[in-house]
């Protein structure tokens, strides 16, 4: 038996050695955010089942940076072919790139995401505006003039529509993509920044600063998990408000309640639209590099930009996916085939 | 006895003080139990809790949801203008769903012109039906034109309404399933075709986007591989490395210096060990990203201390005079080792291998970093190709937004700890059996 062992981890050891991995890879492989993983995953396995003669591609989650790093680790069969992003590549991202020999970056958007705000389903209905949201969970807020810690602890003292319910607000993480939409689209857009400034903060980047600086004293709870996580906040908090993708909430529509945003109910037709505030293209950047290279990529790539995959009644559509509109689409799979890189 | 009490008595007498002594001690004594008791049956009620959590909402993963449906292979349908001689890829493209959908139709009593009607069908049956219906005729082209009965996946909503998951009294809007597909659904059901069977599908597929086609499969293929590798490099390296320093090394700076060493990497967190295999085997010597290979190789390298740690004590544990006995009898250093001292700390160094390979088959965070949490649809057919582990498919489900994939996870859990469990007990039944106490 021993020796046995001995033997086989001898030859083990050897081939870990030797091999040198230098073989062809024959699967795509993909990284990047978790908030495009349910969609890449869609597209991933009705490619492997409609081209039977390549292999279903590997979707790796971990986040948009982590995938775009990945990324830009170089050209070659040990990294990653497509890094899926909820938010544009960066320009030190780019640069870092191609400082590793990624010259040439395709970007492609695949649609829209949007952000929205749920109760209880047993909760009363919700109209919000920016200002509410802003009110209710900056840190600091002007009062009379002066510039203090939010006294607000109920969503009536914010805005008298609302119920008379402790403030107390599950908002994604600082890791999440979804945290840079939350601050732009609703905290600073709901900030007064005229009344911050006559109340003496000094110059325009303190001002941006205080507007999306969060209250600390446990009203808002950053989640840094996945929605089922604020899902099950809520639920043990039924006076507590979450905020969630568009197809989490429309997945949980039978234990959630939506709240409007300006009086816009978010759907995608409201997203598609543009008239519904919250929302983010989504992105996936392909290394121009391995296309004809690894078997399959640009078959991938088409596919995933097909109307059938992408358009309004396609599965991503029915996942929660926002379909960009005709032209847009149009002029993704035109960029694409013309080969136009960053 | 007389004799005795009253000399104790007498005693007692003269030290009145010991009683009062003994008193507290007894006390501080019954007080410690009572603590004791308390830790252990918090403990136990947390195990309970947890235990009943998961197999509540778990044990339903293991029955599945299906329609048994007539299927005729219409040649209409597959092949309409004839070309499957020619052109083999038409098999390939062919409508299968259509197939399935028309079978439901007929077997529901659905007029097939009512088109508005069959929309509402949409949803009831599984996506996955195409790949089924597709293996069917390519295994055999000949069942074109014949029909024959085919279990079909009820689609993960359906399947959860079967169940009795999803509460009906939540206006019809809100929910997945529509009053009509409950109605059909109750129709089938009184039929006998709609019924529950054992979900061996959760031990045989791969991962999907679809909660009722996806399983644990390639989870289970990469850990067994994982598994192995460890095996076969972390007990002969650690065995090997434990005999050197216990029987072989002098002590000195050095040696002990080397086991503080490896006492510490057995605390060192996991993650640490992921970084290293991304910094060493990915991006220098260039393995390929979410193998279970590399998986195996970082888990060696997390198993080792554990294994090195637990020889080293089933090596000191065998008494001295085996070793003079040995050498007294003339033989060599290495045959008392491999002859007399090896054989007699086997069960130690079996129980902690095990022991070992356990927490490696529990571990997902060194394989994030490795690629390994991801979405692996196809088997891997050598340990060179893209796989997942059993607790990183844990996290995977834990992550959709898909309400029947709760029930995936929780059933997930509950292979993998009984996966441990037999573990753990073969190490206790390994002990109990050739342990030898001196």
């Amino acid at each position: 038996m021993k020796k046995f062992l001995l033997t086989a981890s001898a030859a083990a050891l050897a081939l870990a050695a030797s091999s040198g991995f230098a073989v062809a890879r024959d699967q795509i492989q993909v990284a990047g955010s978790s908030t495009v993983l349910p969609y890449a995953k869609i597209v991933a396995e009705q490619f492997g089942e409609t081209f039977t003669n390549f292999k279903t591609p590997v979707v790796e989650s971990g986040g948009s940076g982590a995938g775009i790093k990945e990324f830009c680790k170089g050209v070659g069969e040990d990294t990653i072919d497509i890094a899926n992003s909820s938010r544009p590549i960066k320009k030190d991202e780019i640069q870092s790139c191609v400082d590793a020999g990624v010259k040439e970056i395709q970007e492609v958007r695949i649609g829209y995401d949007g952000i929205v705000f749920a109760t209880d389903i047993k909760g009363p209905d919700w109209a919000l505006v920016p200002s509410d949201i802003y009110k209710a969970l900056a840190a600091k807020l002007v009062v009379d003039g002066k510039l203090v810690d939010n006294p607000n602890t109920k969503w009536n003292q914010v805005n008298p529509k609302l119920p008379d319910w402790d403030i107390a607000a599950y908002i994604p993480g600082e890791k999440h993509g979804t945290r840079e939409v939350f601050e732009t689209k609703l905290l600073d857009a709901g900030c007064d920044k005229d009344a911050l400034k006559a109340a003496g903060v000094a110059d325009e980047k303190e001002i941006g600063k205080a507007c999306i600086a969060i209250r600390k004293d446990g009203k808002a709870v950053d989640i840094d998990g996945d929605y089922t996580e604020t899902l099950a906040r809520i639920d043990s908090n039924k006076t507590g408000v979450g905020v969630f993708g568009l197809a989490f909430y429309e997945n949980n529509a039978d234990k959630l309640k939506v709240a409007t945003v300006e009086g816009i109910v978010p759907s995608t037709e409201t997203i598609a639209g543009g008239t519904y505030p919250v929302s983010r293209p989504l992105f996936f950047y392909v290394k121009k590099a391995h296309l004809g290279v690894v078997p399959g990529l640009k078959e991938y790539v088409e596919f995933f930009l097909d109307d059938q995959m992408v358009g309004p009644e396609s599965p991503l559509a029915e996942y929660g996916l926002v379909a960009a509109p005709d032209a847009e689409r149009q002029a993704q799979r035109d960029a694409f085939a013309a080969g136009k890189s960053m | 006895m007389t004799d005795i009490s009253m000399d104790t008595m007498a005693r007692a007498v003269a030290h009145p003080r010991r009683d009062i002594g003994l008193k507290g001690r007894y006390a501080a004594e019954r007080r410690f139990r009572i603590y004791g008791a308390v830790a252990i049956s918090v403990g136990l009620a947390f195990l309970a809790i947890m235990l009943i959590t998961i197999v509540s909402k778990g044990y339903t993963a293991f029955w599945q949801t299906t329609v048994t449906l007539p299927i005729n292979f219409d040649e209409k349908v597959i092949d309409p203008s004839n070309k499957r001689a020619t052109d083999p890829s038409v098999l390939i493209k062919a409508n299968y769903p259509k197939l399935a959908e028309n079978a439901l139709v007929a077997k529901l009593g659905i007029n097939p012109d009512d088109k508005p009607m069959i929309q509402k069908l949409k949803g009831f049956l599984s996506e996955g039906a195409r790949v089924q219906l597709r293996n069917i005729v390519a295994a055999d082209p000949s069942v074109i034109g014949t029909t024959r009965n085919v279990d079909i996946l009820a689609a993960a909503n359906l399947d959860s309404a079967f169940k009795g998951q999803i509460d009906l009294s939540v206006e019809e809007a809100r929910r997945k399933v529509s009053d009509q597909q409950i109605a059909w659904m109750d129709k089938l059901k009184a039929d006998g075709a709609m019924a529950e069977h054992f979900n061996t599908g959760l031990f045989t597929y791969g991962a999907s986007s679809r909660p009722e086609t996806s399983g644990m499969g390639v989870a289970i293929i990469g850990s067994f591989y994982m598994m192995v590798i460890v095996l076969l490099l972390a007990l002969p390296i650690g065995v090997a490395a434990s005999i050197y320093l216990e029987e072989f090394a002098k002590k000195n700076r050095l040696t002990d210096l080397i086991e503080v060493n490896i006492n510490n990497l057995a605390a060192v967190p996991s993650i640490v060990f992921g970084l290293l295999g991304l910094a060493v085997f990915i991006n220098f010597l260039g393995m390929p990203r979410s193998a279970a290979f590399v998986g195996g190789l970082v888990l060696t390298l997390m198993t080792l201390p554990t294994i090195i740690i637990a020889t080293r004590a089933a090596l000191a544990a065998v008494p001295p005079s085996i070793r003079s006995a040995a050498l007294g009898l003339g033989a060599s250093k290495m045959q008392m080792v491999f002859h007399h001292i090896l054989p007699l700390a086997a069960p130690g160094i079996l129980t902690g291998t095990i022991i070992g390979l356990a927490r490696a088959l529990g571990e997902t965070a060194p394989l994030l970093l490795i690629g390994m949490v991801a979405f692996v649809a196809d088997y891997p057919k050598t340990p060179f190709d893209p796989a997942t582990a059993l607790p990183v498919q844990i996290y995977m489900w834990a992550n959709e937004a898909e309400r029947a994939f709760v029930e995936r996870m929780s059933g997930a859990i509950i292979i993998l700890l009984v996966f441990l469990m037999a573990m753990n007990i073969t190490a206790i039944v390994l002990r109990r059996r050739f342990e030898r106490r001196w």
